[in-house]
């Protein structure tokens, strides 16, 4: 008990309360001077564009990666389902990106699509598109959802698989009797009854992408081509450690520390209830 | 399945071969470059079969004798420091909530509640939320270059704490009384019946928590600044700090390769634990 609570006390309460002061102080590049703002930092934030299309890119990037490899897992998940020759060995094959770094993925990625080595960027220019994600800010948006997804099938797939798993087949060779055919089961019966799965899954889904894409993007992009892949988490690393703004970068902090809550909060509320019909 | 369907069925084939070989991909082709001269990656189309290099590849990266603009710190250091510190982190991060699961379920002391909220409360505050003040912490502390740097931050996990309690929670009370009568004391419980009731619990919790150590990035990135203590996940995003094409791809895949093989071992070797432990720290 002593050991953890230690811990905590010292890397969890104490910096998150050093995080609230510091958000409402403002200090020089130094240190050596720390004046009381009160909320100044704050607002600044709020008047502050790059901030708010921050929050507009987190907000599309997280979208896209809860919603893409949601569906992706769900599809593979439901076919592997009726699978019973080789059903582990696709299993096996499909988890190992579990076990990639988020940084080593950031890179693979970044190889594949290099402009000027990257295998698949070649292709894409047979093709006729003129892949640049160093120019062109969709393109490097598109390589960081496709590396977050690639990164987070496997997890999804793994809980959609217990999830269908655990669905009584009685229910289903009942609708089967009843002439249902497998479209229509999917979609009035095993759909719903996964819904606390999806449920779930979409908030660990977002959760995932505010904050433990940093590194994807740290290695694929860097935030650029301008700011265009600058999640929150990213300009608060880039505003406290490279531009030394430590009071911003702790605003930022305080308001993604709300963000983590409320999303916590309405993980537990809903699916303790169970999301169900 | 519930019907025959012939045609279902080679769909699903199908549709799960194509999955497997676009999440397959990626690692293919780090395997395949990772086998080339860097001459033959930079010429585009790079070959997709294995060439004839790997051992030299891989020689050059794990001794970091491999040129190119990038860092040159040895993968092999680099990789006992990720394995390590993946350790320190799975270790300790069981050993801590075993202890704390245990008194917050066994003990009546004052504030219990307290402390168990205090512990939940941490469940809500990602690393990546506080690295700013976290980090002057721990350089007041000067943890900084160092295993303890490295590790003890990210060891408490409310997750693990969480999952013991449950599970010590279903615990019949009977044994406890049983222990009692044989004339147990708490330490000799804990020792005797908790820890191995809660075998497959804590093999769960390793696999996961090793992967999640191995893993890191942001806080080593943060607090390692000298190279004999990079952990690998950081060489390889040094290595391709430099240029573009004149990048050794070729060493810096190998290095990948290297990275990703430890975890990669312990999620194949421990399938079933595995799954296991994702399905129950995230319950």
């Amino acid at each position: 008990m002593a050991p953890q609570v230690a811990v905590i006390v010292l890397f969890f309460f104490w910096p998150a309360a050093q995080a609230l002061l510091q958000s409402v102080q403002q200090s020089d590049a130094f240190g050596t001077s720390v004046d009381w703002v009160g909320l100044d930092n704050f607002r600044n934030l709020w008047n502050d564009d790059t901030y708010l299309a921050s929050f507009y890119t987190t907000a599309i990037f997280s979208t896209l990666v809860a919603v893409v490899g949601i569906s992706v897992s769900l599809l593979l998940a439901v076919f592997a389902d009726r699978i019973v020759k080789g059903a582990l060995a696709y299993k096996t094959l499909l988890i190992w990106p579990y076990a990639v770094a988020p940084a080593v993925a950031g890179v693979l990625w970044l190889f594949m699509f290099a402009p000027s080595v990257g295998v698949v960027s070649y292709w894409l220019r047979a093709l006729g598109i003129d892949w640049n994600h160093l120019l062109n800010g969709t393109h490097a948006m598109t390589l960081v959802v496709m590396a977050a997804v690639w990164k987070q099938i496997s997890y999804n797939f793994l809980f959609f698989l217990a999830g269908l798993q655990s669905i009584p087949k009685s229910l289903i060779e009942a609708a089967a009797i009843d002439g249902a055919r497998p479209w229509r089961r999917f979609w009035t019966m095993v759909f719903p009854l996964l819904s606390p799965t999806t449920f779930f899954l979409l908030v660990i889904n977002m959760v995932y992408a505010f904050f433990d894409t940093f590194a994807i993007i740290d290695a694929a992009t860097q935030g650029g081509p301008g700011k265009d892949t600058a999640i929150l988490v990213y300009k608060v690393y880039f505003d406290g450690f490279k531009a030394m703004d430590m009071g911003g970068s702790a605003a930022q902090s305080v308001v993604l520390m709300v963000i983590v809550v409320a999303l916590t909060v309405v993980q537990f509320r809903f699916v303790e209830k169970k999301v169900n019909y | 399945m519930v019907e025959r369907r012939p045609f279902l069925t080679m769909l699903s084939h199908a549709v799960l071969i194509l999955g497997v070989l676009v999440v397959a991909f990626p690692l293919y082709l780090t395997f395949v470059a990772s086998t080339q001269t860097s001459q033959a990656i930079v010429q585009t189309p790079m070959p997709l079969l294995p060439g004839g290099h790997l051992i030299e590849n891989y020689t050059a990266a794990w001794n970091g004798t491999g040129g190119g603009s990038g860092s040159k710190a040895p993968v092999g250091q680099m990789m006992v420091v990720s394995l390590i510190s993946a350790l320190i982190i799975a270790i300790g991060k069981i050993a801590i909530s075993l202890l704390s699961a245990f008194a917050i379920v066994y003990f009546r002391f004052p504030g219990r509640m307290f402390f168990f909220w205090a512990i939940f409360i941490t469940l809500m505050l990602p690393v990546e939320v506080r690295i700013g003040p976290t980090y002057k912490v721990v350089s007041d502390l000067g943890m900084l270059n160092s295993y303890a740097g490295l590790t003890i931050p990210l060891i408490a996990s409310a997750t693990a704490t969480f999952l013991f309690r449950q599970f010590f929670l279903t615990v019949p009370e009977e044994l406890v009384e049983a222990a009692r009568m044989d004339g147990a004391g708490p330490m000799r419980f804990f020792k005797d019946v908790l820890v191995p009731l809660s075998a497959t619990s804590i093999a769960a919790l390793f696999v996961i928590q090793f992967i999640y150590g191995w893993n890191q990035y942001l806080w080593p990135l943060l607090v390692t600044t000298s190279e004999d203590m990079y952990p690998v996940v950081i060489g390889i995003k040094r290595m391709i700090s430099g240029g573009d094409s004149e990048m050794q791809w070729n060493i810096v895949m190998a290095t990948a390769v290297l990275a990703m093989i430890p975890p990669a071992l312990v999620v194949m070797l421990m399938q079933k634990w595995f799954v296991k432990g994702l399905v129950d720290t995230e319950k």
